[in-house]
């Protein structure tokens, strides 16, 4: 079940998406969020819909694995959906019932509005997909390297996420032993109300805490045998080069953004 | 041959800062030991007889409170060699899952070599080298956590190995591994071994404490025997009152011998074992 979630890994592949610089990537997604909340119809979501598809197709990643991240977020895009097509009661009205009304506006929105989260969990999955954590975190920690002047620990932070990351499928497992261990006792996690079920975690939680201490300890010391002292005089395995790929993928992007702008300016008039 | 690890009278003890008073447990009461360069030497000794602690104590993870570790030569306690030392002593921990630091196999055997700063292209060459020589070359660009225990075990020995360590103290490598991943860690141990590599093994595993050039035993403390697998396990009798068993080819020739069946004492291999008793048989049918 734990086992489904796939945001946040990594698909290795020798795309050209997979190939970009990391630091261009992340530059690329905060531009392409910002280019979905531009985007003030859904012909400007339009563009931001062609250019995902564009962006998933050079990346080679299966179609599923993209329906397989937005899966586990489905109650939130319905939820947000419904709120929109029942609270927006300007426009002309489709259906009237009783004090339900749902209007052409209300609709417009509704597709509107999940299409945007659609958009945003896919732009931020490809970029998990096509990108390793660790080279995520690199990029993360060069982006951040200038604020270490003001005593920033960008070093440490993107340590810390490296780290996060690798344990999160060890923590998952490890979760679900201890359930079926717990289960095995006789513990009842599925029944009850909200408080029962509460209450029910808390002896899954007690030993995962323990163990994840136990872990860190040790994975403390394996690091200080392996000479791990802080971020200071820090060689890289990867470097990170730019490639003339990465500007055009960067131009591309600003290209795309400009369209979304001129949409919603001539839509507008 | 050359001396490459010197322990001599070195003691340690943990304090229970907890405890009102604070209680001291000794754990290591004077330990005196010489390792040679290239030697590949087993650590028995059943829980809490301080072989962890011992294991320790050789890359300056801790120092000890009296006596001194030297490795070839520098003093654990000078910090100004601390990182060249435990370059050279590496260490693999029983639970691979707690020393792998990266979530791609590769990025993980480059950790210690990014920490020590070595250029990026000596980097890439030194980490296929390790990798190829643990047999995980085409695992390169693959997850950890997707790997069986004794692929991750084997990863975490190419973490090591790729800093080039003179020697490698392996902490009950095989504990929590299966059959198949013993036998693949194991394999891996003697190949490094004949490599050149020196390696100081604790286990509880007689078997492979049996394919050690040497083997010292410990109990509450302090070593109580160091020889060569055949005479260490031929005192059956000591093994067993620290808690210890011998290799099962070992237990059944005392069994046999007992018995009055004239064989020898220190037989410790099943080949070894098969052989006499084939002879035996066929001399007496």
């Amino acid at each position: 079940m734990i086992k489904d979630i796939t945001i946040g890994q990594f698909f290795p592949g020798k795309s050209i998406v997979h190939r970009l610089d990391p630091r261009i990537k992340l530059l690329i997604t905060v531009l392409y969020i910002v280019m979905l909340f531009v985007a003030d119809g859904l012909a400007g979501l339009g563009v931001g819909v062609v250019f995902m598809l564009l962006a998933f197709l050079l990346s080679k990643i299966p179609f599923k694995l993209m329906l397989k991240s937005i899966k586990p977020l489905v109650p939130i895009i319905l939820f947000t959906g419904i709120l929109n097509l029942f609270f927006i009661s300007s426009g002309t009205p489709v259906v009237e019932w009783h004090f339900i009304k749902i209007t052409d506006q209300g609709i417009k929105t509704m597709i509107f509005m999940a299409l945007r989260i659609i958009l945003l969990i896919c732009g931020t999955s490809l970029l998990t997909y096509t990108t390793s954590p660790i080279t995520l975190t690199d990029a993360i920690e060069r982006i951040l390297s200038p604020l270490k002047i003001i005593k920033f620990p960008a070093h440490e932070i993107a340590m810390m996420m490296t780290i996060a990351l690798r344990f999160i499928p060890t923590l998952i497992e490890e979760t679900d032993k201890i359930m079926s261990a717990q289960k095995a006792r006789g513990a009842d996690m599925e029944s009850g109300n909200v408080f029962h079920r509460a209450k029910a975690l808390i002896p899954i939680l007690i030993p995962l805490f323990v163990s994840a201490f136990r872990r860190a300890e040790e994975l403390a010391l394996a690091m200080e045998c392996r000479c791990y002292h802080g971020g200071e005089g820090r060689t890289r395995l990867k470097q990170l080069k730019t490639a003339p790929r990465d500007y055009i993928a960067v131009a591309a992007t600003v290209l795309f953004l400009a369209a979304v702008i001129a949409l919603n300016r001539l839509l507008a008039s | 041959m050359e001396k490459f690890i010197e322990i001599s009278n070195a003691e340690f003890s943990y304090v229970n800062e907890y405890d009102d008073p604070p209680t001291k447990n000794t754990v290591l009461k004077g330990i005196t030991l010489d390792i040679n360069r290239g030697e590949f030497v087993a650590v028995l000794g059943h829980n809490g007889s301080g072989k962890s602690t011992l294991a320790k104590l050789l890359n300056a993870i801790n120092l000890p409170e009296k006596g001194e570790v030297k490795i070839d030569g520098i003093p654990t306690s000078d910090e100004e060699h601390l990182y060249d030392i435990r370059r050279r002593v590496g260490m693999v921990f029983q639970n691979p899952d707690n020393q792998i630091v990266a979530t791609v196999v590769e990025e993980d055997v480059a950790f210690a070599l990014e920490n020590i700063g070595v250029e990026p292209s000596e980097i890439r060459r030194r980490v296929d080298e390790a990798l190829k020589t643990v047999g995980m070359y085409e695992y390169r660009e693959h997850a950890p956590h997707k790997l069986s225990g004794g692929q991750k075990q084997r990863i975490a020995i190419a973490g090591v190995l790729a800093m080039q360590p003179e020697c490698i103290v392996m902490d009950e490598p095989t504990a929590m591994l299966d059959p198949i991943g013993r036998r693949e860690i194991m394999k891996t141990i003697r190949e490094l071994n004949s490599a050149g590599v020196t390696i100081v093994l604790i286990t509880h595993y007689m078997d492979e404490a049996a394919q050690a050039g040497r083997v010292v035993v410990m109990d509450s403390g302090r070593v109580i025997a160091d020889d060569v697998p055949k005479k260490v396990f031929s005192q059956m009798e000591m093994l067993k009152s620290v808690g210890l068993d011998v290799p099962d080819v070992t237990e059944l020739t005392h069994m046999l011998i007992s018995d009055g069946v004239s064989l020898p004492d220190d037989i410790i291999s099943e080949d070894e074992c098969f052989e006499r008793l084939y002879n035996l048989l066929k001399k007496g049918g």
